[in-house]
């Protein structure tokens, strides 16, 4: 596991969040959505991807952040994921970068929560922190969630 | 092999097992009814052209095979023999081994091992014994074109022979023993030239492919691949619209755009109906399926199939193959009883098995249903407790519908032996998993001694439906047409006083029926849009029940192309699916049963009864009759049945004119008569009073209108109600007591016809429209 591996980042408030590169189908600028009445408000909406329908996640809601500020367009990551593409909605979309296991470390212990199981780990970069993202929880538990909702 | 022949042979896989499949259809039909000619001669053609194909391409076995099945055939043809179940199974027996040999050819491009003697032997056996048993018959089995004109006609009407030239040449050929072709014959004997035979020959062929050609076969890859290029080209076409319409600037530009769009719209459709199947082509392999388990068990089973045009996407038809053949299984296996035993319950020995496809609510609803002995809950429940699926604490609490379900549950088997066909151990639960894979749903209907029905719901995926697009909340939402029955559009003053409630819940009297009323904006949550001038209800009706959905606004019909909701949200009972709309958004279709549901367990009473509970309370509401109370006279009170009631409307006094002697008014662009029903029931008339305002009753009948002018419009009740007659005056029915006052029923039909004797044209006529359900 010592080979170094691509991370897109991205920007969520004053965190930068990382999703292995191999996962994510695209990255498109902000698309019209249509909201989900009823739904919790962990789903931000429908997205017409090119004639296909794509359930964009709400991460800021995931994560339990409060909402960007008005007026402000979420861009959508687009991740490859088993029941079909879902999207991500994120403040900004980062880079693309290399990160080696020798800079990774386990999540501290006094992360509690739902962040507790939504983040991988954390990969110390000298000017911040990447928080890796666990891609498949992030959207498995969004229907555990509804079917409570 | 080489490549010719490699394509040559793909080709005739592919026909020779559509033809198959039709072939054992036509075979059932032909058992049925033995004297088919149609049907007959199309097993025919099917056989001889395998065995014309292979014979060519060098398949000896299945050569030999399909000849002595030829051989049977002719002489079915040809009226030496009748059908009966032997030679049925003979030939059904036939068209199998020809399935396994061809799926040999397949996979190996080799006959397989098999040599099918006895098959061989047995048709061989048929052939001889229906030869012998009719002696006196002609031997006709020449086979020339079974079907259309044959080249001797064609060369007549074509000018090219004489009629009699043709006629000796026949004779020739039939009585003369001349094994020539007729148009070799006619050629030798100077009757006509070679080239016209050949003209004849090949306009004969012609004739016999043009199905075939309007049709061509396609990969489902490549209309895959077709639809994600659509799919793109939407998305592009929607930016363009979009730029078109910033700019605002070159209208040739805008022009162009706006081809571009109708253009990708209409390719979008087209490519998407290309995936799209009748049900049907699942179910012809049915009633093969059907007589043979029947044959095998003993019983008696006939299939019945509804809906076979019911489309649904390629894949699913795919899918639902499995599932639906061991569901029939399972009816012909345990439900349908042996032939004794049905009669000795009184049924008719034949068992049905009955299929049933229709769309509702946006799913595809396939309904498998046997009058057979049904399931015994009984069995089920102690079955399940032998097998630890359940304990006694739980059996005891089980309603017989959970019990049924039980069998459901992985490792649940009921047939008493494990039998050759069903009840292996992988059951009704792989059935259920399978269904579920494809984002369906299966219930149960049990009829302890009547019989079960297996419902199974099926999302569309891809399916395109017609659907209402409303607006709620600002977003637009589909309702898939099956559910809709009509829109009922209230403005101004109506719009206050018509949705009335009872005990709290909002209702509409549509034409003298209670209509609950659901709020859209409520069951979703979403904030209501104030200062509306009308309101929208949406007639709906949801597992047959109608109600009304309140809306924003209609905004048109479209075809929808229903898509599955992500997994994310599959949980979500108010959504069948979305879809993508003509803008390039995204829309939700509404789940009308999901809606209906929702909206009963929160009602506005805040009693969380059960839906079953409610919806007979709703019933109990709809089976009075509605009346509508009027004053007549200055103290009179008469009622008339609201359901023959068109519309109550309000005319200025001023606005009567005359016409032949009778009052009119101009009423939606034509003139209306007027009835006063007071003076016609010997009240004081109408126009005797003085209010500025009349209240006229509008009745339609067979596109034209009457308006029966009362003094004033008191009330709509709910009634059921005992007419008595204390004095039959005309144009009445009876009296009854409503809201505690002596009410007038008056004979509606009987007070127009009084006054405008044309108005109804036939006698059955006026009684359809007058009458009163209860009395």
């Amino acid at each position: 596991m010592s080979e170094p591996r691509q991370f897109c980042t991205m920007h969520l408030g004053e965190h930068l969040f990382g999703v292995a590169v191999m996962r994510i189908q695209e990255v498109i600028s902000y698309q019209e959505m249509t909201v989900v009445p009823l739904a919790p408000r962990v789903i931000g909406g429908l997205i017409n991807l090119r004639g296909q329908i794509v359930t964009a996640i709400d991460l800021r809601a995931r994560l339990g952040m409060p909402p960007q500020e008005k007026g402000a367009l979420p861009m959508n990551v687009v991740v490859q994921a088993p029941g079909g593409a879902v999207s991500l909605l994120v403040d900004q979309i980062g880079d693309v970068v290399d990160v080696d296991e020798e800079i990774f470390e386990n999540p501290p212990e006094t992360l509690t929560g739902v962040a507790r199981e939504l983040i991988r780990g954390v990969y110390k970069f000298e000017e911040s922190l990447l928080l890796e993202l666990d891609i498949d929880k992030t959207i498995e538990i969004v229907a555990a969630e509804l079917a409570n909702a | 092999m080489d490549e010719g022949m490699d394509e040559l042979l793909a080709e005739f896989l592919v026909e020779s097992f559509e033809n198959l499949d039709q072939l054992d259809q036509d075979l059932i039909t032909l058992e049925q009814s033995p004297d088919d000619l149609g049907v007959l001669q199309s097993i025919f053609r099917t056989i001889h052209t395998i065995k014309g194909t292979c014979g060519f391409l060098g398949f000896s076995k299945l050569e030999r095979i399909s000849h002595v099945g030829e051989s049977l055939l002719s002489l079915l043809r040809d009226g030496v023999a009748t059908v009966d179940q032997e030679i049925a199974s003979a030939l059904l027996a036939m068209t199998t081994a020809v399935r396994a040999i061809l799926v040999a050819i397949e996979n190996t491009t080799g006959e397989g091992d098999f040599e099918y003697l006895d098959l061989v032997g047995e048709l061989t056996r048929l052939e001889e014994r229906a030869r012998n048993a009719d002696v006196g018959a002609e031997d006709l089995s020449d086979v020339e074109t079974p079907d259309g004109a044959r080249v001797g006609e064609l060369l007549v009407l074509g000018g090219a022979a004489s009629e009699v030239d043709v006629a000796i040449g026949l004779i020739q050929q039939q009585d003369g023993g001349d094994e020539r072709r007729i148009g070799e014959i006619l050629t030798e004997a100077s009757a006509t030239s070679a080239d016209k035979v050949a003209e004849a020959v090949a306009l004969q062929g012609d004739a016999k492919s043009a199905v075939a050609d309007s049709t061509i076969r396609v990969d489902v890859g490549l209309l895959d691949e077709l639809m994600t290029l659509v799919g793109e080209l939407v998305l592009a076409r929607n930016q363009i619209l979009q730029l078109a319409g910033d700019t605002q600037g070159d209208p040739v530009f805008v022009q162009t755009t706006q081809r571009l769009n109708v253009i990708t719209t209409e390719l979008q459709v087209g490519v998407m109906k290309t995936r799209m199947q009748p049900v049907g082509n699942v179910w012809n392999k049915f009633p093969r399926v059907v007589r043979d388990l029947a044959t095998q068990c003993g019983k008696q089973v006939r299939i019945e199939m509804d809906g076979k045009d019911t489309e649904l996407d390629k894949t699913i038809i795919e899918a639902i193959k499995d599932p639906l053949t061991h569901l029939i299984r399972n009816s012909i296996d345990h439900g349908i009883e042996m032939p004794d035993v049905r009669k000795a319950c009184g049924k008719p020995e034949n068992g049905t098995v009955f299929l049933r496809a229709y769309h509702e609510g946006g799913q595809v609803n396939i309904e498998i249903s046997d009058d057979g002995a049904g399931i015994d809950v009984a069995r089920v429940k102690s079955l399940a407790l032998g097998r630890g699926l359940i304990t006694t604490e739980q059996a005891d609490k089980m309603s017989d519908r959970e019990v049924v379900n039980l069998i459901f549950l992985a490792g649940f088997s009921t047939a008493e032996q494990v039998s050759k066909i069903s009840g292996r151990g992988v059951g009704m639960d792989v059935v259920r998993t399978n269904i579920e894979r494809i984002g369906g749903q299966i219930e149960l209907q049990n009829r302890p001694r009547a019989g079960t029905t297996v419902k199974v719901k099926i999302p569309l995926t891809l399916a395109i439906i017609p659907a209402l697009v409303v607006t709620c909340g600002g977003e637009k939402f589909a309702i898939p047409q099956v559910s809709l029955l009509e829109l009922v559009g209230l403005d101004g003053d109506a719009r206050r006083n018509s949705i009335e409630n009872v005990h709290g819940v909002p209702v509409y009297r549509l034409r003298g029926n209670i209509l609950p009323i659901v709020n859209l904006h409520e069951q979703l949550s979403i904030e209501a849009s104030t200062d509306r001038h009308s309101v929208t209800i949406v007639v709906l009706r949801a597992d047959d029940h109608e109600f009304g959905l309140i809306v924003d606004e209609v905004n048109d019909t479209e075809e929808i192309v229903v898509k599955p909701l992500a997994t994310q949200l599959k949980n979500m009972n108010s959504y069948s699916g979305c879809t993508i709309m003509g803008d390039g958004k995204v829309a939700l279709i509404l789940d009308v049963t999901g809606i209906a549901q929702r909206s009963r367990v929160l009602s506005a009473t805040g009693e969380h009864s059960n839906s079953t509970n409610d919806t007979e309370s709703v019933d109990a509401v709809i089976e009075k009759e509605s009346l509508l109370v009027l004053q007549v006279g200055s103290n009179g009170r008469a009622a008339l049945p609201l359901a023959v009631v068109d519309r109550l409307e309000e005319f200025q006094r001023s606005s009567i004119e005359h016409a032949a002697g009778r009052e009119v008014v101009q009423y939606r662009g034509s003139i209306m008569p007027l009835v006063d029903v007071c003076g016609a029931l010997g009240y004081s008339s109408v126009y005797e009073s003085e209010s500025d305002q009349v209240q006229v009753v509008v009745f339609s009948h067979g596109g034209r209108m009457v308006g029966l002018v009362v003094e004033r419009i008191i009330d709509i009740v709910q009634e059921t109600f005992a007419s008595e007659t204390v004095d039959s005056r005309f144009g009445m029915i009876g009296n009854t007591v409503l809201q505690g006052l002596v009410t007038d029923l008056v004979d509606v039909h009987e007070v127009i016809r009084s006054m405008i004797p044309e108005f109804f044209t036939t006698q059955t006529d006026s009684i359809e429209t007058g009458r009163y359900s209860h009395v």
